[in-house]
């Protein structure tokens, strides 16, 4: 469905439009077998705790945390955009952050662990305008211990 | 999300991804990625499908083990057949409202009190079916809502949340209003769950709602506060919609 050509006009050429930045980084971190990972989420949903500070369009207060023993009641979402579908989220939030599947791959020992934070930044912002943001979040997750992100996309 | 893959990457944390526009992910190059070929908003796939969203999860997951990179890689597998077949969704609340009942504002916004009401039972039920609901992400209850999308209706009102901008707060509560129809449309039976396009479709096309937001958007457009614009041009329907802007302002 999403490839760009299935996406009715005008948003296709909304998003083909959209300017990508160029990195020139060849960056490639290896690690242990993924059965001995600590894995941690990181959504670009605008995903946070309720009553926590909505997600604007100002770029330095990039990103959210969301504790790893959340229940999905407390998580709400505050991403700017109306270009994307919210109705699978609203059934069930695995759909955009899988977090009760990655508990469920660590009490199978498929990976090793799940971090004890999880973060969201809102996909809405200029991805340039993460990169300092996101600079600081590497050294906060690497002090929770965490081996192995995986970016979730909405 | 590309780029939030290198930045992470370079500070020395290893990172997986899941892909929704491949094109993007192509240009961009993050070290590992999955593309999975389903709607925006839904990277998982299916909402309820715990063995499915597993699939898509572990599939990016084991990414982390490859030799070398980048890799972009295909989910192999396609979205399972509706629960309940292929027929088109149909929405159980039948909300269609005549265009002649909404002529001037003061009918628009009684039709719109009264549609807001009337749907509230099914509402009830979403939550209680799921033990939670996605509404009041503005903080702001469901009647101060109502109360400032029907006076946005006519001019620009007082901010509920002055520690937003109102045009954030305005935001916040056409997600919120969306939220509390959307769930409660999907929690009649209705043989199966819409797509992104179908509940769409039905909620821009069927609702008083969708009305009263098109007349926000006029507000909006006629403001001299520059975010009220830009909410109004770009962040209250949904480009997939825009069709039905035409000849309402």
């Amino acid at each position: 469905m999403a490839r760009l050509n299935n996406l009715p006009e005008p948003l296709r050429s909304h998003i083909d439009k959209l300017p990508l930045p160029a990195i020139d980084s060849r960056s490639w971190v290896t690690g242990p077998p993924l059965n001995t990972r600590r894995v941690s989420l990181v959504s670009t949903a605008g995903l946070h705790l309720r009553g926590d500070r909505p997600f604007t369009l100002e770029p330095e207060d990039a990103y959210r945390v969301i504790p790893g023993d959340v229940g999905a009641n407390e998580l709400v979402m505050s991403h700017v955009s109306t270009n994307f579908d919210r109705s699978a989220y609203q059934q069930d939030i695995n759909v955009v952050f899988p977090l009760e599947r990655l508990r469920e791959l660590a009490l199978q020992k498929v990976v090793g662990s799940v971090a004890g934070l999880h973060y969201s930044f809102m996909g809405a912002l200029e991805p340039q305008t993460m990169k300092d943001s996101a600079c600081k979040l590497a050294r906060l997750l690497i002090e929770d211990g965490v081996d192995a992100v995986l970016l979730v996309p909405v | 999300m590309g780029a939030l893959g290198h930045y992470l990457e370079k500070e020395g944390l290893a990172t997986t991804q899941i892909s929704l526009i491949r094109e993007h992910t192509v240009a961009i190059r993050p070290p590992r990625a999955l593309w999975v070929p389903f709607e925006l908003g839904r990277p998982l796939g299916v909402a309820g499908d715990a063995d499915f969203q597993t699939r898509v999860l572990l599939a990016a997951l084991e990414l982390l083990e490859a030799k070398d990179g980048p890799v972009l890689q295909d989910f192999a597998e396609d979205l399972p057949a509706p629960a309940g077949g292929d027929s088109p969704w149909i929405c159980p609340l039948n909300l269609d409202r005549k265009t002649e009942q909404m002529q001037n504002k003061d009918a628009l916004e009684r039709v719109f009190r009264e549609e807001v009401l009337e749907i509230r039972p099914s509402y009830d039920l979403a939550v209680k079916n799921r033990s939670r609901t996605t509404v009041e992400a503005s903080s702001l209850d469901l009647a101060t809502m109502v109360d400032l999308l029907c006076a946005f209706t006519q001019s620009v009102p007082a901010n509920p949340r002055p520690d937003l901008a109102l045009g954030y707060t305005l935001n916040l509560v056409v997600h919120d209003l969306k939220a509390y129809y959307y769930e409660a449309a999907c929690a009649q039976p209705s043989g199966r769950f819409p797509s992104g396009m179908e509940i769409d479709n039905w909620f821009w096309e069927q609702t008083a709602a969708a009305q009263v937001l098109f007349a926000v958007r006029r507000t909006c457009l006629a403001s001299g506060d520059r975010l009220l614009r830009l909410v109004g041009r770009l962040l209250l329907v949904p480009l997939s919609q825009a069709h039905r802007i035409a000849g309402k302002g």
